[in-house]
């Protein structure tokens, strides 16, 4: 194929993947997004192959169908509660392919003989790129650790980390400035260091940060890998990586900016705050006054059943005790009689964006009666009973009553404000956020502690 | 510890002062619960319920009130029960300090601490144990049902092969805890209600169950200590006498419920009313045992007076003993936590609810309580949240700066750089931008799915591997093509999996 022939292959290409987005913004085009994007994958790699500049297909054929085989078996095994892990790992691979693609471009120069000012933004490219890559490969890594469960879901925080960060950072623009100054074999060594540099940084940032918060890291570190492969766009002179990078960076930085609104803090805030510790800290909070109503799941399921308007409120603890199926059967039961059951959910409910759509999909609830914060919080007080399935910092009225809370002013599920509310949770351990949530000590507040499935198995088997 | 739940000794009385269902809670505190054979019966509790829960059951008075450390009991004990107590036990039941002076003098001698339910501050955070709401909701229920007893048509307006048949018109006078449950049940059986209060809060409590709320055009403030209203200045009542008067001729029942606590009721409703009312019409007076709110009311008693049937029951909980057994019990079992599990057990005169309930401490009188402030709105369960605005913080980084930003950059680099970098740029920020327009579009419920399709397509640096795996290092390119397949294969399967489950109906 002629160059002129792959560059609008590469084009077309990039088309298909914004009609890709694009796609997704509606459930019913979504399918057919995905589609787009595959194609536009095809296409590229088809052109690639009929470039000319691909030989050695023995190593490469192996090694893609290898690859091609082990992400099939991935996103088939994978469970719908372990998206946001799949999602973390699948980040880490974007990130180190374009570390190993800024070496070897460097290592391997293309037969053009740069100068001046040509070079100089060459291995600029080179150095944004590896780093980029680098932050993006072990920063991923260790989200994925902490979303496992493998690390510590807590905010390891080392004493001056700032500093450390902004070492590292000096650093490494020092041993760029080396680099471009160097000859080739000393500035690979430069480079190198510049990697693993990055590396550290990568991790030296994420464990500093608390697993509740793993919504905003993956969809920055998702914005990461695509601004690695714009990287690597800009070093090989290729308009659909820098495309693709491009999309795939603004992409992840929406959404880590609506998580951010959504929590009502800065990105920096989430980066390095560490939640809880600056400032306001727990014991500051105004002391609540009155007593927690247990109640059993007897009651729970005569209550569901007189109901005219049951809310479901699910949260994290729903994934972690895999309760959506059981929450799908009592939906249906209810449904059958009648009730009006319908789900709200909070934008950093879970651990991914998106993530308790996800499951209820997967339970086979139909979305259009799954709703946005901001589309129910207005019906609340025609609720009958509302369900808290294993949330808390999503519901707790202090975000918005108490300004000296460390939530004050996060947008909220106004839970409290239905007729009555049923809070399943395992005990009486506060959020993440260490917020004692006055919503449990609320008149209309019932508490049904134990482990989600089992106590909605047993309402469950109490409704028939 | 042992706890004793005797048998009431009132004839009338057929409340008890536990549910079977709050022996259990008692038991977990560590209490030796012992009920008394028979307590339960006219509540529809039986023994064998009792002994089903865990509770002992006993016969004999003697031991049952001799050997108790706490006794739970619904009407204050008589003489001769006095005489039963250990010195040192507590009691906890209804006092009505302010009529039982003697009472208190007798118990006092035998050293006892003595809390009454009745004496519990109206505090939102002793909801939960304040049996007077809960005997006065239950009461107002009952006044309705005694109600339609006595009155000789349907609540409910009907059109029927037999002719229309008009709605019954209910006047509910007095919309507290009591007022309000009437209300509530006169609506269900689908009377039109009215309500008249001194206290214009109330009014949006009214309208929620569905009653009418009367105005007076009169202004006046009638909220009071402790949740009731106050007494009203001459004017007022005079205007109010003048509403009820007219509202008399025109409705077929008239609850009222207006008490002020140790003080004869106001009598609302005077003969000449009762007499301008249609015949058949019926009035239940709940204020009937601090005298009545009707001036022929005869407390206790149910007469017919000009065809107008005036009930004057003071035990409308008593007549509905499982219900109201239940509620009281429930009410107990909480004031009997706040004085902590038998092995740390405490009255705790700091505890604002506890001093407030103590009307005897170790036989000394303790009441009336020292003042303490309550809080005006006690029956609303919910106030109105305070919502505040949520604070835009000032950025550095508002639209404008980062724009402004963006140019000068931009500038810079086009004055330095070199033709091919400014086209990938200008590739590159435009990209940027057609990304951000279409991913603001995107549904929130899509977020992982697109999360899941922007990982598979940033898998596109395949073709950056591709381009040095024939060069003089494969493996290294190698290695970052075969990491970008899993991405793209994974990353396109499990989005198309994820979309294959989102549903419509």
């Amino acid at each position: 194929m002629t160059e002129g022939l792959i560059t609008m292959a590469y084009l077309v290409s990039g088309l298909f993947f914004i009609l890709s987005l694009g796609g997704l913004s509606k459930q019913e085009t979504a399918r057919k997004g995905n589609i787009y994007g595959i194609l536009g994958m095809a296409l590229a790699i088809l052109a690639t192959f009929a470039s000319g500049e691909v030989e050695n297909f023995k190593l490469l054929i192996p090694l893609m169908l290898g690859g091609a085989v082990i992400g099939a078996v991935l996103a088939k095994r994978v469970e719908m509660t372990s998206m946001p892990e799949l999602v973390a790992i699948l980040h880490s691979f974007v990130g180190l392919a374009a570390v190993l693609v800024g070496v070897v471009s460097f290592i391997d120069p293309s037969d053009i003989e740069l100068t001046g000012t040509n070079k100089l933004i060459h291995e600029i490219e080179i150095l944004l790129g590896v780093f980029i890559g680098g932050v993006t490969f072990t920063g991923s890594v260790v989200a994925f650790g902490k979303l496992r469960g493998s690390l510590s879901g807590k905010p390891m925080l080392l004493p001056g980390r700032h500093l450390l960060n902004l070492g590292m950072l000096g650093a490494s623009i020092w041993l760029g400035a080396q680099f471009i100054d160097q000859g080739h074999d000393q500035a690979l060594i430069s480079l190198l260091i510049v990697m693993g540099i990055s590396f550290v940084l990568g991790v030296h940032l994420i464990v500093a940060i608390g697993g509740a918060d793993m919504p905003v890291v993956v969809s920055m570190l998702n914005s990461y890998s695509g601004w690695a492969a714009a990287a690597a766009g800009f070093m090989l002179k290729n308009d659909l990586l820098i495309i693709t990078g491009a999309l795939v960076g603004s992409s992840g930085a929406i959404l880590s900016y609506i998580m951010c609104k959504a929590m009502n803090r800065s990105l920096a805030n989430v980066i390095f705050g560490g939640f809880g510790t600056a400032g306001g800290s727990a014991a500051t909070a105004s002391e609540i006054k009155g007593s927690i109503t247990e109640t059993t799941a007897d009651e729970v399921a005569e209550e569901l059943k007189e109901a005219k308007e049951v809310m479901i409120v699910p949260g994290y603890g729903m994934a972690v005790a895999q309760a959506q199926h059981v929450v799908k059967d009592i939906t249906e039961t209810l449904r059958g009689q009648d009730v009006n059951v319908r789900f709200a959910i909070h934008p950093v409910a879970g651990r991914l964006p998106g993530h308790m759509n996800v499951l209820l999909a997967e339970a086979n609830v139909p979305y259009d009666i799954v709703f946005e914060m901001d589309e129910i919080n207005e019906d609340l007080p025609e609720v009958d009973v509302l369900l808290v399935v294993g949330a808390n910092d999503i519901v707790n009225p202090s975000a918005l009553e108490d300004s000296s809370s460390p939530i004050a002013g996060m947008p909220v599920i106004e839970a409290w404000n239905a007729k009555s509310v049923v809070a399943l949770k395992r005990s009486m351990a506060a959020g993440y956020s260490g917020v004692e949530n006055p919503l449990y000590f609320k008149d209309n507040t019932n508490m049904l502690f134990g482990d989600a499935k089992d106590t909605l198995s047993a309402v469950f088997s109490k409704l028939g | 510890m042992k706890l004793s739940v005797p048998k009431e000794s009132l004839p009338t009385e057929k409340r008890v002062a536990i549910s079977p269902g709050n022996v259990a809670s008692l038991m977990t505190l560590g209490y030796q619960v012992t009920v008394q054979s028979g307590a339960g019966q006219q509540a529809n509790f039986t023994d064998e319920l009792y002994e089903e829960a865990g509770a002992v059951l006993i016969d004999d008075s003697s031991p049952l009130w001799g050997e108790a450390d706490l006794l739970l009991k619904i009407n204050p004990p008589t003489d001769e029960e006095v005489t039963l107590f250990k010195e040192g036990a507590t009691l906890i039941s209804f006092a009505y300090p302010a009529r039982n002076e003697k009472l208190l003098q007798s118990l006092g001698q035998r050293k006892v601490n003595w809390l009454a339910m009745d004496c519990v501050p109206r505090i939102s955070r002793a909801q939960s144990m304040d049996a007077l709401s809960s005997m006065a909701n239950v009461a107002g229920y009952r006044a309705v049902v005694e109600a339609s007893h006595a009155f000789g048509r349907f609540f409910t307006g009907q059109i029927t092969a037999a002719g229309k048949v008009p709605p019954a018109k209910v006047l509910v006078i007095g919309a507290g805890v009591a007022g309000l449950a009437a209300i509530g049940a006169a609506r269900n059986m689908g009377a039109i209600v009215r309500a008249f209060d001194t206290r214009p809060a109330v009014k949006e409590e009214v309208k929620s169950l569905g009653g009418e709320f009367l105005m007076l055009d009169f202004e006046e403030e009638g909220a009071g200590s402790g949740g009731y209203a106050k007494v009203m200045s001459k004017e007022f009542i005079d205007a109010e006498m003048k509403l009820f008067a007219e509202q008399a001729e025109e409705v077929d029942i008239i609850i009222t419920t207006a008490m002020i606590p140790g003080k004869k009721s106001p009598v609302l409703i005077t003969g000449d009313m009762v007499k301008s009312m249609k015949h058949g019409s019926v009035i239940v007076d709940l204020a009937a045992e601090g005298g009545g709110n009707c001036e022929l009311t005869e407390p206790g008693e149910s007469k017919i007076v000009h065809g107008v049937t005036i009930l004057g029951y003071s035990d409308l909980p008593s007549r509905l003993a499982s219900q109201s057994s239940r509620l009281y019990g429930n009410n107990l079992v909480k004031l009997v936590n706040l004085l902590g599990n038998t092995e740390n057990f405490t009255i705790n005169l700091e505890d604002e609810i506890i001093r407030g309930a103590l009307v005897l401490d170790e036989g000394e009188i303790s009441w009336p309580p020292p003042k303490v402030e309550v809080s005006v709105h006690v029956q609303s369960p919910k106030g109105p949240s305070v919502v505040k605005p949520i604070v835009e913080k000032k950025s550095i980084f508002s639209p404008g700066v980062m724009l402004g930003g963006l140019c000068v950059l931009l500038l810079a680099l086009g004055w330095k750089g070199e033709s091919e970098f400014l086209d990938q740029l200008t590739v590159f920020v435009l990209s940027c931008f057609v990304g951000y327009m279409v991913v603001w579009n995107v549904s929130p419920s899509l977020h992982t799915p697109l999360m899941s399709v922007t990982n598979a397509i940033s898998g596109i640096i395949v073709i950056g591997g591709m381009l040095f795996v024939s060069g003089s290092n494969p493996w290294i390119a190698g290695v970052a093509i075969f990491l970008a397949t899993i991405n793209i294969a994974g990353g396109f399967l499990v989005t198309h999996r994820m979309l294959k489950m989102f549903r419509k109906e």
